[in-house]
């Protein structure tokens, strides 16, 4: 299992990622450089392929002048980041009251069947990581998963399958609503701002 | 029903561009720089008289909170926007980023006038990614064409925009662990005093305010106090973006007219219960901190924020979330002290020790694998954290288990005796 990757001696930014990184340090005032530290975590998870190895807070802690314990702390707190490795598509479904009255239990129980994993695991080909999340505000879409940057919403158990499906063969499946609603707007049609629509 | 030419929102669903040329088909950032020319106390007066009342949950008056800010020094003073949506049941600031930013990009403008700021700090959940990503186009949009930057929108006013993605924690949404985070620490709430008008981001002045308050202030201005007070009952001023979830026929975010009763607006707009009217159960009426009600209030009650207070719930974010008969009432009480175990930042003891114990006995009676006394126990534990702690989460955290045992407890000690019978036989 990829838990096992073991953690690289090394991390700098790329020269990409090191302007972003300049250009956001340069958001805040003079000497509260620090502010810029979940951005530039943000950054070096994305280079390191979604997860934040040791060597990378290091790294944000020198570029930031913070102690690194400062940085450990806020890569702890915020469940955003990855401390271990995790599968090319992490795999996020929200299980909080609005998504389980609307059915939550079945789309877990789908990515489970489909992947053959449980609850935080990876699969062998460290294709994808399943993982139960709080509230994402999607919940007038619900049930809904996040995986990777995209919500997928509107989901029956047939749609998840469908999308992991398409991900398992390469392919993005379209994101947001899975049932071709647009945004919040009722299934049927709304009931405001029917000339717009 | 509240008519399409006095809606703010007019882009709630996205049928529209989000961009600069579709916003101002749509009015905004139109006469910005006379709006701003009125000045400082027009502004705060009109915004005081329309009775705009923060959207973020606790419902402080907009333009009071405004006049509290100090008079300039040699500090900045500093604007928050507080996009950091999380409160189970609400997604409605969503709306406003992916389809209408331009909409709040004018209001963070007006309103940093408002209270003498040339900094705004836009905040957004880490997960609202793709919603991020419009907003900072709009904000490169508005510098572009002379919206933001040195004397925004012709204005004379310079106001500098930035956008601060979070990474994932819903105690963010409390105003001083918001500015912790935007700090570059872990967002765990500050006392108060000293209160964020006096000391706020990095120790200076700071007003912070919701997405859909801010993004409802230009068109306020435009229209005038009058015509956002000719709404709702008096002191539940305006229009409110209401998301309806859970077991109707329809889910779907709307905005209405306060003080809409709450059958009205789920029949109207989310296509009505699931299964009819007669097979409601209970509603949360604003976000998952706000307490449960039985369906004999929903038959009448009216969602604004007295209303809601006089029937020990509140209106919160207008996040409705619908349940049937169906639902295991419970266990959807239960699940939400699960979230607030997850999120509690972990600072005050009675929040992070015992909003878990609360959930372990929560989970205990989704069983029934409890004692009567217990639920008695329970209520008590609720009253040891409400009022307890650092920040409001505390209080946020008790209040759907006490709504349950207000309003359900006959069900919880059917629960248990259920239960009890079952072991006795086996």
């Amino acid at each position: 299992m990829n838990d096992a990757k073991p953690q690289p001696a090394l991390f700098s930014f790329s020269p990409d990622n090191l302007a972003r990184a300049e250009k956001i340090v340069g958001k805040y005032p003079a000497g509260r450089q620090a502010s810029a530290v979940i951005p530039l975590l943000d950054i070096a998870q994305r280079q390191s392929g979604n997860w934040l190895p040791q060597a990378a807070m290091d790294y944000v802690a020198a570029m930031l002048e913070m102690p690194p314990i400062r940085v450990y702390e806020v890569a702890s707190f915020y469940t955003m980041f990855n401390l271990k490795p995790v599968g090319e598509n992490f795999v996020q479904v929200c299980t909080t009251t609005p998504c389980w009255l609307r059915g939550s239990d079945e789309i877990v129980h789908a990515c489970k069947r489909k992947l053959g994993i449980g609850m935080n695991q990876t699969t062998e080909d460290s294709k994808f990581t399943l993982h139960e999340v709080e509230c994402m505000g999607a919940c007038v879409n619900a049930p809904m998963v996040q995986i990777n940057d995209d919500y997928y919403e509107d989901l029956t158990p047939e749609l998840m399958d469908s999308i992991l499906d398409a991900l398992k063969e390469g392919k993005k499946p379209d994101v947001g609503s899975q049932t071709g609603r647009k945004g919040s707007c009722a299934q049927n049609g709304s009931t405001s701002l029917k000339e717009k629509a | 029903m509240l008519e399409d030419k006095d809606r703010i929102f007019t882009n709630l669903y996205g049928f529209e561009g989000w961009n600069l040329a579709a916003a101002r088909r749509r009015g905004v950032w139109d006469n910005t720089a006379e709006i701003i020319k009125k000045g400082q106390a027009w502004v705060i007066e009109e915004t005081k008289n329309s009775g705009l009342r923060g959207r973020g949950g606790a419902g402080f008056p907009t333009g009071m909170k405004w006049s509290f800010m100090p008079k300039p020094s040699d500090k900045p003073h500093y604007l928050l926007v507080n996009a950091d949506e999380s409160e189970p049941g609400t997604c409605k600031d969503r709306d406003i980023l992916r389809y209408d930013p331009h909409r709040l990009l004018e209001g963070a403008l007006i309103a940093a006038f408002a209270i003498q700021a040339h900094t705004v700090y836009i905040y957004i959940r880490g997960e609202f990614y793709n919603e991020a990503s419009n907003v900072q186009l709009a904000i490169d949009e508005a510098y572009a064409y002379g919206l933001l930057g040195r004397n925004a929108a012709g204005s004379g006013w310079d106001c500098d925009v930035y956008l601060h993605r979070g990474a994932g924690a819903y105690v963010c949404g409390e105003e001083t662990a918001l500015m912790e985070s935007i700090e570059g620490k872990k967002g765990q709430p500050r006392n108060k005093p000293p209160f964020p008008a006096g000391a706020g981001l990095y120790s200076c002045p700071t007003t912070i305010n919701n997405v859909e308050t801010i993004a409802s202030v230009p068109e306020i201005l435009r229209r005038g106090a009058g015509w956002f007070s000719s709404f709702g009952r008096p002191k539940n001023s305006g229009t409110k973006l209401f998301c309806i979830s859970g077991h109707v026929n329809q889910p779907c975010n709307v905005e209405e007219a306060m003080s809409i009763p709450l059958k009205e607006l789920i029949e109207k707009h989310a296509g009505g219960v699931r299964g009819g009217w007669d097979n409601l159960l209970a509603v949360i009426p604003g976000g998952s901190s706000t307490p449960v009600l039985p369906k004999d209030i929903c038959d009448t009650v009216l969602m604004d924020f007295d209303a809601l207070r006089d029937v020990k719930s509140g209106l919160g974010t207008a996040g409705v979330i619908v349940m049937d008969q169906s639902t295991d009432i419970i266990y959807a009480i239960a699940r939400l002290s699960g979230f607030y175990k997850h999120e509690s930042c972990g600072q005050c003891t009675p929040c992070r020790e015992g909003v878990a114990w609360l959930w372990r006995m929560m989970m205990r009676m989704v069983k029934g694998d409890a004692t009567v006394e217990e639920i008695d126990q329970m209520m008590d534990i609720t009253k040891e954290i409400e009022g307890h702690t650092i920040c409001a989460f505390g209080d946020g955290a008790v209040w759907p288990v006490q709504g349950l045992i207000r309003h359900f407890k006959p069900q919880m000690i059917e629960r248990i005796e259920k239960y009890r019978k079952q072991a006795r036989v086996a």
